[in-house]
């Protein structure tokens, strides 16, 4: 509950800042909160990733992104009334939404029930790994983390065509 | 102008230590938290950081970009190739029961290439694209 007050705090701050470089470390504040959420839900594996990503590499790409640009945000030339009011329904339906879920941790929700306890009963004989996570991933998902590993791949390829395209034709010209 | 050297040792000191980790978080996440994706961005990091804190070309010298940019589909290649092999082993793609002579050694060979395949991948994506962004404020 602290952790969340602070992160509503964050997003405050970084909705009202103009100082582009305020908001990145804002955002890398935000995500190392994150983090010590996922931690709290005993999700190590995904915390792990947001520390590293969220928190590391993403705010050094939007430090050198800034580098590139002006440092200060340029002032809205519409009203953010629309833009408030579909953040606001999206926001209410969202909690609509929650109102439904089980409560934390009940054990028979449909996934701890069904799937959930089967990778947990088949993993230790079939694969003889105890990080179910790991083995869930890589063996019984193969495929998904294949898919994910590809649309790294992807990403990282366009990226790199659009920076490398700009350098080339600024040299040329 | 030399006031950063403590930034530099302490870079230098720190280094070596990620980069254990980040294989540590590789090779140990059958058991602990952590996979290639993870191991991947560690890796990436130290990296980064040392291209922050040296500079980019002698990062570039220990690491080029035709080097990183292979690394990308390097991963991809090695998860693929892991699991035609299983195909050609006599099972479905990408099952790992095949590729030893009994299926728990075969899935944890499996899985660690598979995972060193993610790795190789997202270091390589990290790092290209940093060269990318950090190569053109020059």
């Amino acid at each position: 509950m602290v952790l969340l007050t602070m992160m509503a705090a964050v997003v405050i701050g970084v909705v009202r800042l103009r100082n582009l470089f305020a908001v990145v470390i804002l955002s890398s504040i935000y995500s190392f909160l994150m983090a010590s959420v996922l931690i709290v839900l005993d999700a190590v594996d995904v915390a792990m990733t947001e520390a590293a990503v969220g928190a590391g590499v993403s705010t050094v790409l939007m430090l050198a992104a800034l580098y590139l640009t002006k440092s200060e945000e340029a002032a809205p030339r519409h009203t953010p009334l629309l833009p408030m009011f579909v953040a606001v329904v999206i926001g209410a339906a969202l909690v609509y939404g929650t109102i439904d879920m089980p409560p934390f941790g009940s054990p028979d929700t449909p996934m701890n029930t069904h799937v959930g306890s089967g990778y947990l009963d088949r993993s230790i004989p079939e694969t003889g790994v105890p990080n179910v996570v790991s083995s869930v991933l890589a063996s019984y998902r193969g495929f998904d983390t294949l898919g994910e590993t590809v649309v790294v791949f992807t990403a990282g390829i366009g990226v790199l065509l659009l920076l490398r395209r700009n350098r080339r034709g600024k040299t040329g010209e | 102008m030399r006031l950063d050297v403590v930034l530099r040792v302490v870079t230098k000191l720190l280094l070596p230590f990620m980069v254990v980790f980040g294989f540590y978080v590789q090779f140990h996440g059958e058991i602990s938290p952590g996979g290639g994706f993870q191991a991947g961005v560690i890796i990436g990091a130290a990296v980064i950081l040392y291209a922050i804190m040296f500079g980019l070309d002698r990062a570039m010298r220990v690491l080029s970009v035709s080097v990183v940019e292979k690394m990308i589909s390097l991963g991809v290649l090695l998860y693929l190739g892991t699991g035609f092999v299983g195909m050609l082993k006599g099972g479905e793609f990408l099952n790992y029961s095949v590729l030893e002579h009994d299926p728990i050694g075969g899935q944890h060979l499996g899985i660690t290439l598979i995972e060193l395949g993610v790795l190789v991948t997202v270091a390589g994506t990290m790092i290209a694209i940093f060269y990318a962004f950090a190569g053109r404020g020059r």
